[in-house]
């Protein structure tokens, strides 16, 4: 047996602690009645908006993972592609669009053309940074391609403040997303509902191209093991580039879902939900398509009802502005004592 | 299309669009105000024209075996490729109106700019490509020239622009030693005057292809001829001079610049704490400034007198070891959980340890403690009163009298006897006094057995662990110990300021700081001090810099990781440990044992 050093004394003390403030920030909130008082459809709305939250999580959480999978590597630029996309084609698809009375008379052409400029742009994007910064690197020690992929990080988001200018951009307002939707009941905004649908369609279509098509087989060959893909004729570049594409068109399509609902971006937009979605790709197990999806779920419904269900109870003023302490304490907890995920590390036992 | 063409195709438009990123992300308008040489270039159009005969050299250094004459239209086509995505801006910015809704700095000043101020836009565009198709020629001309001539005009060359660019500053630093009339012959409102400039060039291009055709060797020379104790007096000379030179620096730099040294020296100091952490241990901590905010705010709660201080205020100096102490806790209790993580994961995990400070210091949950985003006002500066300041009155007063005559000075007491460091001229001192006590404590460490503890597990963790080095203590240690030096930039950066808030405290200064020990060379004491110069110093001289610098850092990170991941000023064993190949032939044979 191991010996118990005085490191696992405090870990376990952590675990106790995070325990014991969840334990009595319910008992507060739900025995002795502090903070509001929500009624179930305000619980609703909570889980309906973090789940929609999620998705977004999880559209960006699995570039994350694809990449991972292939190249073991953090690629931290990663929001970047997502804030790429989605403000270029804020700027020059969605804006003139509006400013031409497209966007009210065409809603869904319009939204096509600004998906497709965005997916474009994000992509590009990609393709530049795996090639210069990433692709000469590949044979160095694991934590040169994450230094570089900080500087990528960096260069972009100062690279497009310099394009677009360092002001928060609008959303064109889309009228078809406007207000609520009924279902059994239950009253739901139409754009979370847009944004959940359209994401886990995109994640299915994802799944069957991994799972079904030429091109998905050879990127989890390169996953599994790059010299046994590349003796069995596979161009292990070419894969690389294409999950890259992969992910960056993911993040492109998440880039369009979240100006959508927030309706307001900039050139930082990227960085948090970056942060956040590769927690959702750790909480589900790294390398994993299904794990990332669920792990960004489950992270943005942690968010959501998080603070008005123990840090209320707590009596902590303002606590809807810890939501992003809560998912950074998910992604410290999991990295200590689950790193391989809720699901499990697909990739598990070949890097210790 | 053969090959070669190809690639002289390539390489145009790879930097036609570098060219035309740097207009449209505002740098060209930026750099447009800083004159190189007065009136005559600026720094945009050094950029600008630089990418030209760069394309031009590359074009023609790419061709291996080929005519003068070929190499010439390769280098004039890849000139005028450089233009091309530019001149197609100026097409679009003629036909689309309103382009500066979009793109915000497509406008006149940027069209003036890549037009060369041809009022027909469209010639002007011709006009650049022809101009950028001749700066090709001139491109491959260098290329042509043999190593021995080219080397030292480019020295030259550089020596000579980044004078131009920093002329402010020498004409700050000369202005009170030298008449008015003489000062302008040199200096122009930026940048030098055409003649000096072309003076300095010469001058230095001389001296570099003098000091490389056997300079160099007769200097070192010399150097060998030394007895051992004339070398050991050299050097103590040297570092006296030195010492007496940092001394006098505020003085002979004036108020604004001292304030940049101190921003410097604040940066030294997390440099070289991290670096323990990254440089030594090769643990990616991107975390780090939690320890620079705990330092920060826990002068602020020791020494502030406002609501959120003490009733009875403690003096600077008493809180300076709380701060960090305070610090090296944080480092420890943060250093736990991580401790089993790999690499990059421990780097996400520390990063999130510093966005939840971040956060948690601008909520409104700690607002009644550490006074949320409004931050805590009214720390007083550091001063030293008493007989202390008496006594070292003593000493400093007369030599700052002495130095007065030369317009110089040091640190002195004030009317009320007291020694306050409220100024930056002032705070210099105490930014140095800690640069040097942290400099001489990390030599100490890089040379100790704790060092070398550190090095085995940034080697390997196993084999560390196999060799029975504790490398969980070990790794606590790393992370305590680096803390401390972020405790302590964080404790005097209280009292420089007055007053916190929580915008200070952000994941940026955590990446300047990877970024600064990246560029200066992982585990480098002396390359923590180059990459603070280069990466903060200069950035802060030059205003038009501000806006771009992080831009400046990304490429910084990726350009140093790809073509020189040891760093400007690299450490011996990490230098050795990158040119391996070259060193295995002759390690072979000697290891290899009968």
């Amino acid at each position: 047996m191991r010996r118990f050093s005085y490191i696992d004394l405090v870990l376990w003390l952590f675990r106790i602690g995070i325990i014991g403030v969840v334990l009595w920030g319910m008992t507060g909130k739900f025995i002795l009645g502090v903070g509001n008082d929500y009624t179930i459809s305000d619980w609703l709305d909570f889980f309906v908006s973090g789940l929609s939250q999620g998705s977004l999580y999880a559209l960006i959480a699995l570039g994350y993972t694809m990449v991972y999978g292939v190249l073991f590597m953090i690629n931290f630029a990663h929001g970047e592609f997502f804030m790429a996309g989605a403000m270029t084609s804020t700027v020059l698809v969605a804006l003139p669009l509006e400013n031409a009375g497209y966007i009210e008379r065409f809603p869904l052409l319009s939204l096509l053309a600004i998906f497709v400029s965005a997916v474009l742009t994000s992509v590009l994007v990609a393709v530049l940074t795996e090639r210069i910064a990433y692709r000469p690197l590949r044979n160095a020690p694991r934590l040169v391609p994450l230094i570089t992929a900080i500087g990528a990080s960096f260069f972009w988001q100062y690279y497009f403040r310099g394009l677009f200018g360092s002001s928060l951009l609008p959303f064109p307002e889309f009228s078809v997303f406007d207000g609520k939707v009924a279902f059994w009941g239950l009253d739901f905004q139409k754009a979370d509902i847009a944004v959940i649908v359209t994401s886990l369609l995109v994640m299915f279509g994802l799944q069957q191209f991994v799972q079904r098509t030429k091109t998905g087989r050879a990127i989890r060959a390169v996953a599994e093991d790059k010299d046994a893909a590349t003796l069995m004729g596979i161009d292990v570049n070419r894969t690389i580039t294409i999950t890259f594409i992969v992910g960056a068109s993911m993040a492109g399509v998440g880039g369009v879902l979240y100006s959508l609902v927030f309706r307001q971006l900039n050139f930082v937009m990227g960085f948090i939900p970056g942060i956040k979605a590769f927690t959702a790709a750790v909480l589900g197990g790294i390398g994993s398509i299904p794990g990332a999806a669920l792990g960004g779920l489950f992270l943005g419904i942690i968010e959501a009802i998080g603070p008005p269900l123990f840090l209320e109870g707590l009596g902590v003023a303002g606590s809807h502005q810890l939501k992003d302490v809560i998912a950074f304490t998910m992604l410290v907890l999991v990295l200590i004592f689950r790193p391989q995920g809720i699901i499990g590390e697909r990739l598990a036992e070949k890097k210790a | 299309m053969n090959e070669e063409l190809r690639g002289t195709i390539k390489t145009g438009l790879i930097a036609g669009i570098v060219t035309l990123s740097l207009g449209m992300i505002g740098i060209l308008v930026a750099f447009n105000e800083r004159f190189i040489v007065t009136d005559v270039v600026t720094l945009a159009d050094l950029l600008l024209f630089g990418m030209a005969v760069a394309a031009g050299y590359l074009a023609a250094n790419s061709l291996k075996q080929s005519s003068v004459v070929s190499k010439l239209l390769h280098g004039g086509l890849a000139g005028v490729l450089t233009g091309m995505p530019t001149f197609l801006l100026i097409l679009l910015a003629r036909s689309w109106e309103d382009i500066r809704s979009s793109f915000i700095n497509v406008g006149p000043d940027l069209l003036d700019i890549v037009t060369l101020n041809n009022a027909n836009e469209i010639m002007g565009g011709i006009l650049l490509m022809v101009v950028f198709g001749v700066l090709g020629l001139v491109g491959v001309g260098i290329a042509l020239l043999p190593e021995r001539f080219r080397r030292p005009i480019f020295m030259g060359l550089t020596w000579s622009v980044g004078s131009g660019v920093m002329s402010d500053i020498l004409s700050g630093i000369l202005r009170p030693r030298l008449s008015t009339d003489t000062l302008r012959s040199l200096f122009g409102n930026t940048g030098l005057q055409p003649v000096p400039f072309t003076v300095l060039f010469v001058v230095l291009t001389a001296v570099f292809f003098w000091w490389q055709q056997g300079g160099q060797t007769r200097y070192h020379a010399l150097r060998q001829n030394l007895t051992p104790s004339q070398q050991k007096n050299t050097r103590r000379i040297s570092i006296s001079l030195l010492v007496i030179f940092l001394f006098i620096l505020p003085s002979l730099l004036g108020v604004y610049l001292s304030e940049i040294f101190n921003e410097v020296g604040r940066f030294v100091l997390m440099g070289l704490g991290l670096n323990i952490a990254i440089g030594l241990a090769g643990l990616l901590d991107l975390g780090y400034v939690t320890n620079f905010a705990v330092g920060a705010y826990i002068m602020a709660l020791l020494t502030s007198s406002s609501e959120f201080g003490l009733d009875n205020p403690w003096s600077f100096w008493l809180a300076v070891p709380i701060c960090i102490l305070a610090a090296m806790f944080t480092g420890f209790i943060l250093a736990l959980p991580v401790l089993k993580m790999r690499g990059d994961y421990l780097a996400i995990a520390t990063l999130g340890f510093g966005e939840i400070i971040r956060v948690l210091a601008r909520s409104d949950a700690l607002k009644p403690v550490i006074g949320g985003a409004q931050g805590i006002l009214q720390i007083p500066a550091a001063q030293i009163g008493g007989f202390l300041s008496q006594t070292l009155g003593y000493v400093l007063n007369p030599i700052n009298s002495f130095l007065e005559r030369f317009e110089l000075g040091i640190l002195a007491t004030n009317n009320n006897g007291e020694i306050v460091f409220g100024n930056p001229p002032q705070l210099y001192y105490l930014f140095i006094l800690a640069s040097l006590l942290m400099l001489f404590i990390s030599r100490r460490l890089n040379n100790s057995r704790t060092g070398r503890r550190w090095m085995a597990i940034r080697e390997d963790e196993d084999v560390a662990a196999a060799m029975g080095i504790n490398t969980t203590n070990a790794k606590v240690l790393a992370f305590t110990l680096s803390a401390a030096s972020g405790g302590l930039a964080g404790a005097i950066f209280a009292a420089k300021l007055g007053s916190i808030f929580p915008s200070s405290f952000e994941l940026l200064i955590s990446i300047n700081v990877l970024a600064l020990i990246i560029v200066g060379g992982l585990g480098s004491i002396p390359g923590v001090i180059v990459g603070a110069f280069a990466l903060v110093g200069i950035p802060q001289l030059l205003s038009e810099f501000a806006e771009f610098r992080l831009l400046l850092y990304g490429i910084a990170l990726i350009v140093m990781m790809l073509v020189r991941p040891e760093g400007l000023w690299p450490s011996e064993v990490h230098r050795r440990e990158i040119h391996r190949e070259g060193d295995d032939e002759t390690a072979v044979p000697v290891s290899v044992k009968p």
